[in-house]
């Protein structure tokens, strides 16, 4: 009975995981997204209707939502990344809004109902896929396009000025950023077996951004000690009763005061590196 | 200014207003092959925006930007940086948290959809590694390579953006007071490092307050004041021009 | 009734408009989207509850639910902004969203999480002005929102305490310079900004004639699709961007079905911050000049 729990935990840690991702692949290049939750929302649907009511294998669902949901988030990408820092935040939040409404609408799909017949996977499919994009994520993170993005990130007029096309690195991220939440949107639902909008609201995209600001924002690990976290922290505080989210918000605080750049950073990683000259 | 020589870069007429404000009025400037060429002229004379026009940060509101015979003037920053200009900054500008190896591997040109970008650049492209190692050698800055740039002291800066410049492999670099704070020595050795450049076959046209380090270095000198061009020419001429000695160096004299 | 649905949407858009300001008033000046005004919005409406339950008259309760959200934002500018002043924006929009979390849940444990009901007689009877019927608490709604919007523009505009806010929105260093506190105005902001989510709390729940510990984040978000439609720096903007988003979400009930209307308001939101990112009152984007 415990294990059937903790399993399902686990297998949220790996969906939380790839949310995180997602954000921390946008954020690397600066900006941040606060409607991650609209492309994973977008991911569960479109995964949930090609394996119930066309009957194609799941892994190949995931594939086509993945891609369906980068296209998205490119063709949003390119009149969104014109605005900045806080504006984008609130754009993206927008979009969220109105993906999360959208599905409160499509009525074949349920509608407010919400949407089942999913067939139930394994924790091993779900961590296979979360641990192999975290895997690609830290491969790409030694490549010449990171570097690019992190530059962006740092100084976008400089970039552009020795010759980074800053447009292009940022959509490109945005829509690589989409393709994973629609990835951890189509598990959740295979996880679930139960989709509805309220699944993929403003909290959700939320959660994303708390797990990687709380796991460390520089380095890609830093969205798997997040999600782990975000997870297991409520179980933990359940001692606290109906006080444990108040108990949750206070450690939230007090881990910005003491820790802002999270848990996990690039100079933890460099102590740690044998070459790193004093 | 050498007859016959096709020049490198050349902006003619070039008009700039700011809300009503002619930054820039009437600018004309060449700049040759293998040529140092300066501009000088009081602090708000439109040095600065003038590299603002060739970089593309600004549009120009009337004249043309060539570059070897192609309109620039209304192509975006990174196209003109891929051209084969580059500069640097006034206050240095470099990337907040990249080491000055990573500063090196950023600026170097590459193929816009290159499979290879995508893969770790220490085994996919060792002959980037390897040029920014010889970036890093011409510019003495082997010891800082795996330092963040940013926690550098300010002269070591300096020489990581010029080299961060050179990587994009430019003809022509913009210097915006390149030895602006430095002392003796480390301007001795940005001067050296600068006609090295030259004799490998850059331009340079640079802006710069240390007149003694403009008249013994530059061929050529531009001399602005309120976004005129009031003289030009070797800096022997510039020297005793009396236009430029009563509006620019009679006070300074 | 096209009529009466202008009427219910404009009581809406009222309390909208002091949400939107209440956002804005932090965000204009200092550039930090305070995610807890939504819950603070919340409380304000608990507070005005208590107060009334108390047997106090409504302009004491208004006052003390603009009080009791204000110490509150006082607080988490202290603990929750402060710090993180030169941080990025995400800091400390987090430790605000941390200090929603704490204060929704409190809500819940102190008043339970089922909508607490006000008896009829605080709330008054129902005018009809033709075929319009109105609610005494409509009317007090928009009364208490004009008093408090006139106010605040003349606050902003017109006292020392205002150009101190202004001067601070404008550029820090320089409000410095000019002998302005930036740690004081800050705090200023921030309580002039929990006041007017307190007292938009207090008038949403006589409005309603209850209150749920959940209404601040449905209300709260949607408020900010509201500041950005009237531009985050001028009052006169949200006047008019509160009433036309409450307008637009009634209309598309009435006409559309009750679970279009998020995807219109949003839709709306971003095509404003996309054309006209200064607002609707505020013209296209500047000219967007580089400083290098």
């Amino acid at each position: 009975m415990m294990s059937t729990y903790y399993a399902g935990l686990l297998a949220d840690v790996g969906i939380l995981l790839l949310g995180a991702l997602s954000v921390y692949i946008i954020l690397a290049t600066g900006q941040l997204s606060l409607g991650n939750a609209g492309f994973m929302g977008i991911g569960a649907y479109l995964s949930s209707y090609l394996t119930v009511t066309v009957g194609i294998p799941l892994t190949l669902a995931l594939v086509i939502a993945a891609v369906t949901a980068g296209a998205i988030g490119v063709i949003v990408g390119f009149p969104a990344l014109r605005l900045n820092g806080i504006y984008l935040a609130m754009a993206t939040l927008g979009f969220g809004e109105m993906v999360r409404s959208f599905f409160l609408n499509l009525s074949p799909m349920g509608g407010s109902e919400g949407f089942h017949g999913m067939q139930h996977i394994s924790n091993g499919y779900i961590w296979s896929w979360a641990s192999a994009i975290l895997l690609l994520v830290m491969i790409l993170e030694h490549s010449q396009v990171w570097l690019e993005m992190r530059a962006v990130r740092d100084d976008e007029t400089a970039a552009g000025l020795v010759g980074l096309n800053t447009t292009i690195i940022k959509v490109g991220a945005f829509g690589f950023a989409a393709a994973v939440a629609a990835v951890s949107g189509g598990l959740f639902a295979h996880h679930h077996l139960y989709i509805e909008p309220g699944n993929f609201s403003f909290e959700r995209s939320i959660d994303f951004v708390l797990a990687v600001i709380l796991g460390g924002s520089t380095v890609s690990p830093g969205a798997l000690i997040g999600a782990l976290l975000l997870v297991m922290l409520p179980e933990y505080l359940r001692f606290l009763a109906e006080w444990r989210f108040a108990a949750f918000g206070a450690l939230l605080i007090a881990m910005l005061l003491l820790r802002r750049q999270g848990i996990l950073d690039r100079s933890l990683f460099r102590a740690f590196a044998l070459r790193r000259p004093a | 200014m050498t007859a016959g020589q096709q020049p490198l870069l050349a902006l003619s007429a070039v008009t700039k207003v700011f809300g009503g404000v002619h930054a820039l009025d009437n600018v004309s400037l060449n700049v040759l092959p293998k040529q140092i060429a300066g501009i000088i002229g009081p602090n708000g004379a439109g040095k600065t925006t003038t590299f603002n026009i060739i970089t593309g940060a600004y549009r120009p509101s009337r004249g043309t930007v060539m570059l070897g015979g192609t309109d620039i003037g209304s192509e975006p920053s990174h196209r003109i940086a891929r051209a084969g200009i580059s500069r640097t900054f006034q206050n240095i500008r470099l990337f907040a948290d990249l080491t000055v190896l990573e500063h090196l591997l950023v600026a170097q040109p590459h193929g816009e959809f290159a499979l290879r970008r995508l893969l770790p650049t220490r085994w996919a492209n060792p002959q980037a590694l390897r040029r920014a190692q010889e970036t890093l050698e011409f510019f003495e800055l082997e010891d800082v390579r795996e330092r963040i740039a940013g926690s550098l002291p300010y002269g070591v800066q300096r020489r990581v953006e010029m080299a961060r410049a050179i990587t994009a492999r430019p003809k022509l670099l913009l210097l915006d007071e390149p030895v602006a704070g430095m002392n003796h020595d480390e301007a001795e050795h940005i001067r050296r490092l600068m006609l090295k450049l030259r004799d490998g076959g850059v331009s340079i046209l640079l802006i710069e307050h240390d007149m003694s380090f403009v008249m013994n270095l530059c061929d050529y000198l531009y001399v602005l004041d309120f976004g005129v061009m009031i003289a030009q020419g070797p800096p022997d001429q510039i020297r005793t021009n009396p236009v430029v000695l009563d509006a620019y160096l009679g006070y300074a004299a | 009734m096209l009529l009466q649905q202008l009427v219910n949407g404009i009581t809406l858009g009222a309390i909208y408009t002091l949400i939107a300001l209440s956002f804005s008033l932090v965000m204009g000046i200092l550039g930090v989207l305070n995610l807890a005004i939504a819950e603070l919005f919340m409380l304000g409406g608990y507070f005005g509850f208590v107060a009334i339950s108390a047997g106090l008259p409504l302009p004491i309760a208004l006052l003390f639910g603009m009080a009791g959200s204000a110490i509150l934002a006082g607080v988490i500018e202290k603990i929750g902004y402060q710090p993180f002043r030169n941080t990025t924006v995400v800091t400390p929009m987090l430790s605000t969203l941390g200090f929603s979390i704490i204060l929704q849940n409190v809500a819940t444990n102190l008043w339970g999480s089922d909508p607490l009901q006000l008896s009829d007689e605080v709330l008054g009877g129902r005018f009809m002005i033709g075929p319009i019927g109105i609610s005494a608490m409509q009317l007090t709604l928009l009364g208490a929102t004009v008093i408090l919007v006139a106010l605040l523009a003349f606050v902003v505009q017109r006292t020392s305490i205002g150009r101190a806010l202004r001067a601070v929105a404008e550029n820090r260093d320089v409000a410095r310079l000019l002998g302005v506190s930036a740690d004081r105005v800050t705090l200023l902001a921030f309580m002039l900004s929990g006041a007017l989510a307190g007292a938009a709390g207090v008038l949403i729940s006589l409005h309603y004639g209850a209150i749920t510990p959940y209404i601040g984040v449905e209300i709260g978000l949607k408020a900010i699709a509201v500041m950005v439609v009237g531009g985050t720096t001028r009052i006169w903007g949200a006047l008019i961007a509160g009433p036309l988003i409450g307008v637009v979400e009634v209309i598309t009930i009435a006409y559309g079905g009750s679970q279009i209307r998020d995807f219109v308001v949003y839709g709306f939101m971003i095509l404003i911050l996309l054309l006209r990112p200064k607002g609707i009152l505020g013209g296209a984007a500047a000219d967007r000049v580089q400083r290098i």
